[in-house]
């Protein structure tokens, strides 16, 4: 299947972002998630093709980063944080009350398609440990029970909305669009700072 | 009277932080205006005198860094922010953006200003979106008021800024492999020299710096040199964020003058976890040498730090309790490093995963105390022999674990087992709570 003229139009706009057109590589490797839930052969060559690279050279590049996935990721796709910190503030409890609500092990997606999992490092937010992002979205100060609602919540097609997010938590495809740098508008949803951001202003607003 | 000083995050906990009214209402966008009317060797200066130091984990004077770009060359120069942050238990800049991304733009444009580049990026890490969409909102309204494109507050200073998603390689924080990756390669280190001063991005003079280094601009051209210097240490001057997490009870960002104290942190923080006491922790991250409660009092700052045998890093603080056990919490972040180990050196692609088996035999509660001098002598052949410094980090939290914690490895052999239970290290209640 072809990709769209509308889709080889945001495709060229991407490309324009950069003075050298092999730059727009990763965002057109996100975009090409975006629009096939992985990085899919047809969206490795359009990719050579426009960038005038070879496919191996596109496939080199996408293969380096855990991020583009070889295979479709559920819509839900649930990280776990198990390094260290994480791991040992309750990370691997979750990660394995996950495992076993689920039924699948990391890089697996349910029969349904609607939740992946996978163990992931650290996500920068080791102040809101055990962390969780699903989508890449933050669920902070996480446990094994809310880890549960979260992705039942997510099955029934209602999940829970990010700790640190926008109001509706978006599908993994959606969110692999803003990472090939299209805006969808929800920037100014969610809070400016979490609970722990904010304790040393506090405490220094306080005279303390 | 608290020693906290807080100008990154002073607007933090309004509701609208993050947008361009909001950043505009507490002053920002005024050190544009001021520096667009010095001349760049004069905003360069200014801060080379200011003492800034690059906050991502080198400590680097980032006026000096400016200072490295040839001028009158002809070439294109570019500033590219490193917004990477992925150092285990660093979560300083994640926070700012999502706070306040215009202060890291004015920051970019006083840079660019000051280094002659007309083209600058923000290299940001892929796994977290909603960053994402807080930057490029601020990019797109930054434009929109004429303070990025085609003659910047009428000046004559034109100046692109492009936002780039990475895509989950620890390794693109190192600055040269950002490079590769922003220009469309595996992110792999580069050999040095050339370094980017000279051939950076596309083989263009390029400053690479951090956010919060760069984040830092604004005040200082706001407020001057001497209002900086009057806080920090003698050789390290300014405010920093410090990140506290783990085993405290209330962990967080607090922004403070260079040299404060982990005692005085922790007693900020609400102390280590109610009826526990501390075991280790990092100054700044997993790749500096773990600490004890030893040294509580240490001035973190770049020289403090360093000579107690760390490096103050990211400043990081990762706070571990007497329930965790030490050779857990090293097996994993070289499990880290074994996964993040871009491949391109041998002692690190190979080492690392010696190093993992060693240390999971052990952890095991296998092999014998000769092991431990084998496990070292690894660790000699790995750190140091590679072209950046992921190899150094990786056998980092090894060496000082074993300065600071050798018996505990002997215990895990007389026990034939790790003797701790990992459930008593979480901050759950009970298990499945």
């Amino acid at each position: 299947m072809n990709f769209s003229l509308d889709q080889l139009k945001i495709m060229d706009s991407i490309i324009a972002r950069y003075p050298r057109s092999r730059s727009a590589v990763m965002p057109l490797l996100h975009y090409v998630q975006a629009l096939d839930g992985y990085v899919t052969p047809r969206g490795i060559e359009k990719i050579s093709e426009l960038l005038n690279i070879s496919t191996a050279e596109v496939t080199a590049v996408s293969s380096f980063y855990t991020q583009y996935r070889t295979e479709p990721a559920g819509e839900y796709h649930v990280g776990v944080c198990i390094n260290t910190l994480c791991a040992v503030m309750g990370g691997d409890e979750i990660y394995k009350s996950l495992e076993d609500h689920l039924g699948i092990k990391n890089h697996e997606t349910t029969a349904d398609g609607r939740v992946s999992i996978e163990r992931i490092e650290c996500n920068a937010a080791c102040d809101y440990a055990p962390v969780v992002m699903v989508n890449w979205e933050f669920y902070d100060n996480q446990t094994p029970q809310s880890v549960k609602d979260l992705v039942d919540s997510a099955r029934a097609g209602k999940p829970t909305a990010p700790t640190r997010g926008p109001k509706t938590l978006r599908t993994w495809k959606q969110n692999s669009e803003v990472l090939a740098g299209l805006s969808d508008g929800l920037a100014n949803e969610g809070v400016s700072a979490g609970e722990a951001s904010l304790l040393g202003l506090k405490i220094a607003k306080g005279g303390k | 009277m608290s020693k906290l000083t807080p100008v990154l995050s002073a607007n933090w906990d309004e509701k609208d932080s993050f947008t361009i009214e909001g950043y505009k209402r507490n002053g920002g966008y005024n050190a544009v205006a001021k520096a667009l009317t010095m001349e760049p060797d004069a905003v360069i200066a200014m801060i080379k005198d200011s003492g800034l130091r690059g906050r991502g984990g080198a400590g680097f004077p980032t006026g000096s860094k400016w200072g490295f770009i040839p001028q009158g060359d002809n070439k294109e120069h570019y500033l590219v922010v490193n917004a990477d942050e992925s150092e285990p238990g660093t979560c300083k800049d994640m926070p700012l953006l999502l706070a306040n991304p215009h202060v890291l733009i004015e920051g970019i444009i006083i840079g660019s200003y000051a280094i002659r580049a007309n083209h600058a990026f923000i290299y940001l890490r892929g796994e977290v979106v909603h960053v994402f969409r807080r930057v490029q909102q601020a990019i797109e309204d930054a434009y929109k008021a004429g303070l990025l494109g085609k003659n910047i507050g009428g000046k004559g200073f034109d100046l692109e800024l492009t936002l780039h998603a990475g895509a989950g390689a620890y390794i693109c924080g190192e600055e040269t492999a950002l490079l590769d990756s922003l220009e469309g390669f595996r992110g792999q280190p580069r050999l040095r020299p050339p370094f980017p001063a000279i051939a950076g991005l596309y083989a263009k003079p390029t400053v690479v710096n951090n956010v919060e280094s760069i984040a830092s601009v604004p005040a200082i051209i706001n407020n001057g040199v001497e209002w900086f210097q009057a806080m920090g240490t003698e050789k390290s001057k300014g405010f920093t964020l410090y990140s506290l997490s783990g085993h405290v009870n209330n962990p967080g960002q607090f922004e403070a003058p260079l040299g404060i104290t982990l005692r005085e942190l922790l007693e900020l923080a609400g102390g280590v976890r109610t009826g526990h006491k501390l075991k280790f922790w990092t100054p700044g991250g997993s790749s500096t040498p773990m600490f004890t409660d030893e040294h509580l009092d240490i001035p973190l700052d770049y020289e403090g730090v360093s000579a107690a045998g760390s490096m103050l890093g990211t400043k990081a603080l990762q706070i571990f309790d007497e329930t965790t056990c030490v050779i857990r919490a090293t097996l994993r972040w070289c499990e880290f490093y074994k996964h993040e180990s871009c491949g391109k050196c041998t002692p690190c692609r190979e080492g690392t995963w010696w190093l993992v088996q060693m240390l999971q035999d052990l952890e095991d509660g296998k092999g014998t105390e000769a092991d431990l001098t084998k496990l070292l002598d690894l660790c000699d052949n790995i750190a140091g022999r590679s072209f950046c410094a992921l190899a150094d980090g990786a056998v980092a939290p090894i060496i000082s674990s074993l300065k600071y914690f050798r018996d505990e490895y002997l215990e895990h052999q007389r026990n034939g087992g790790c003797p701790f239970d990992p459930v008593a290290s979480t901050i759950f209640k009970t298990v499945g709570a």
